[in-house]
């Protein structure tokens, strides 16, 4: 396939339009209090529990920064191969809403923390590398209800304050899926140093999605419209075909786009115009004066530098090398670190094909199917180990093995003792076996002259034989030697 | 920059601050003159002059990432104006 070809176009009437896509990605630092404050970051806890003066905006407070919340924002920096900034700057972000009590939002506007970086993505045809602009600190808004009063809408400060980084991507993406394998890999880097949990469904991972979409080839940038706090990659990509499609329709009818904030409605499929905040671009930043500028040691940094965990990057290159992984199988194991985690525990002590097939296929679709994730399955990584073990060595053949595996997702009882108690050792003992093959030979004498005068397809007939009168617990390998041994006779 | 009636209405909407109409032309006098003066500052050559965010010459002061506030949700929302057991009330937002 050429090239051209894999391109992400939207065909429209009068021509094939490309789409540009830039992400403003909020992802919340795991850490145990506030950015600036010493309430806890818990989710889950009752309505305003988790609120200090501070968070509430009480006057003459002051904030004070969470050192490992600076810590983080330099580690996740790192790990996007980005530019640390040893100067950065808090400033204020000026506008109004009920849930943001201090009337402004504590962010960094001219001097981030973090700089220019990159993420390497795994596309099916290749990589791609997508350019990181900046990544900076900044404090969560609260939480308003809307549902829970017909005329009045209520709120809840517990995550006001949390820390959050604001982590900007180039315009470099250019379909729903390259978004998908963007957020992904960067979840997954989040995840692996611990900064971010990226879990979505409780807010820990937001997207504002730029989009803008140009005729095939054209190299200047249009217009683009920023679809607010979209939370899953799904509605992600929902929101990126629908606006990509409105665009074009309009400039095609020779409209023009205007530069605005949207709302994607998850219910109807579609964005719209928010016209609260049509001024919400006048955002008047100025340097927060209750805090000074952040000036970061090159000790401190080196430190953390040094520090890092192996990041997937490198997890992939070492897999391929260690275990002799394609690259297809080492993306799919180090996506997630509990995954790679897993698969080295089992490798340690077992057979790398495999464990590799077995957690890559009887697991995986058992995970998929009970839709929990790997750390939440029954067959931990020991029990697993143990199951390859008894297939590599012989105790069991992979068919029983895959019974026995049925059993394991859902008690978690252990390998040896399901083969145990269930007495499902194949049957490796020659003489037993020859004993077996004896009869069934001597029972079905015309067959075996028909096999030696050339009917080679009766092998078969042999073997299932052996294996009718064994209960199929009868060790394959063994069985085919010994059949070939006494049929050359 | 200059300072006229458009000006003074975009900014009193944007501060919440409602500027009675009787007001606002000699508002948009006073804040021509005031900014007339600061641009004053515009005339001095600062090109080879770093942005200067604080006057004070010190280290931004941290503090450990421990729990030590919060639980003291009958006084954040003894002052507001609405409230329940639980919540901030406030009217209806909605986009």
């Amino acid at each position: 396939m050429t090239k051209e070809k894999e391109k992400y176009l939207i065909d429209g009437e009068k021509g094939k339009w490309e789409v540009v896509i830039g992400l403003e990605v909020h992802a919340q630092i795991s850490s145990n209090s506030k950015l600036f404050s010493g309430s806890s970051t818990k989710f889950g806890a009752e309505p305003n529990t988790q609120v200090s003066l501070v968070d509430s905006a009480f006057p003459g407070m002051l904030p004070v920064i969470n050192e490992f919340c600076v810590q983080q924002a330099i580690k996740t920096g790192l790990g996007l191969n980005a530019k640390i900034n040893s100067y950065s700057v808090f400033d204020r972000k000026n506008y109004f809403y009920a849930d943001l009590p201090q009337g402004y939002q504590i962010s960094q506007y001219k001097n981030p923390i973090v700089g220019e970086g990159k993420i390497t993505l795994d596309l099916p045809n290749g990589t791609k590398t997508i350019g990181i602009e900046r990544l900076h600190l900044e404090q969560d808004a609260g939480k308003s209800i809307h549902d829970l009063d017909p005329s009045n809408t209520y709120v809840d400060l517990n995550r006001s304050g949390v820390a959050l980084m604001e982590i900007v991507s180039k315009p470099d993406l250019s379909s729903p899926d390259e978004v998908n394998a963007y957020i992904k890999k960067l979840r997954s880097i989040m995840r692996y140093l611990g900064t971010c949990d990226g879990n979505m469904q409780e807010g820990s991972l937001r997207a504002d999605v730029n989009v803008s979409v140009r005729k095939e080839g054209n190299k200047e940038l249009g217009t683009r419209c920023e679809i607010k706090n979209v939370n899953s990659i799904k509605f992600m990509q929902m929101a990126i075909i629908y606006e990509a499609q409105r665009q074009v329709e309009l400039l095609e009818a020779g409209k023009s786009i205007d530069q605005e904030t949207r709302l994607f409605d998850t219910k109807k499929n579609e964005t719209r115009s928010m016209r609260s905040k049509e001024d919400a671009h006048d955002y008047r930043y100025f340097p927060d004066p209750d805090l000074l500028p952040l000036n970061l040691n090159k000790e401190l940094i080196e430190n953390i530098k040094k520090n890092l965990p192996e990041l997937p990057d490198q997890k992939k290159e070492r897999f391929i090398k260690d275990y002799s992984l394609t690259v297809y199988e080492a993306n799919v194991l180090v996506s997630e670190k509990e995954i790679s985690d897993y698969f080295e525990e089992v490798v340690k002590t077992s057979d790398i094909k495999l464990s590799k097939n077995w957690i890559m296929g009887d697991l995986f679709a058992s995970l998929n199917e009970k839709n929990i994730s790997i750390s939440q399955s029954l067959v931990t990584a020991k029990k697993m180990a143990q199951l390859v073990d008894a297939i590599s060595s012989g105790i069991v053949s992979g068919r029983t093995a895959k019974e026995v595996f049925e059993i394991m997702i859902e008690s978690g009882e252990e390998p040896n003792k399901i083969i145990e108690s269930k007495g499902l050792q194949q049957k490796s003992d020659p003489k037993e076996l020859e004993k077996i093959i004896e009869k069934i030979l001597s029972d079905n004498k015309d067959k075996v002259e028909q096999y030696k005068s050339g009917k080679d397809k009766l092998f078969g007939f042999f073997v299932g034989q052996v294996m009718k009168i064994s209960s199929g617990k009868a060790n394959p390998q063994l069985v085919n030697q010994i059949l070939k041994d006494k049929l050359k006779k | 920059m200059s300072i006229d009636k458009d000006k003074i209405k975009h900014v009193s909407k944007l501060a919440r601050i409602s500027v009675d109409e009787k007001k606002i032309d000699d508002l948009t006098k006073d804040l021509s003159s005031i900014f007339k003066f600061i641009e004053q500052l515009n005339e001095l050559n600062t090109d080879k002059v770093k942005p200067l965010s604080s006057i004070l010459n010190e280290p931004l002061r941290s503090r450990k990432d421990e729990i030590n506030d919060g639980k003291i949700r009958d006084k954040i929302l003894e002052n507001s104006p609405k409230k329940n057991e639980e919540f901030f009330v406030v009217p209806k937002v909605i986009e």
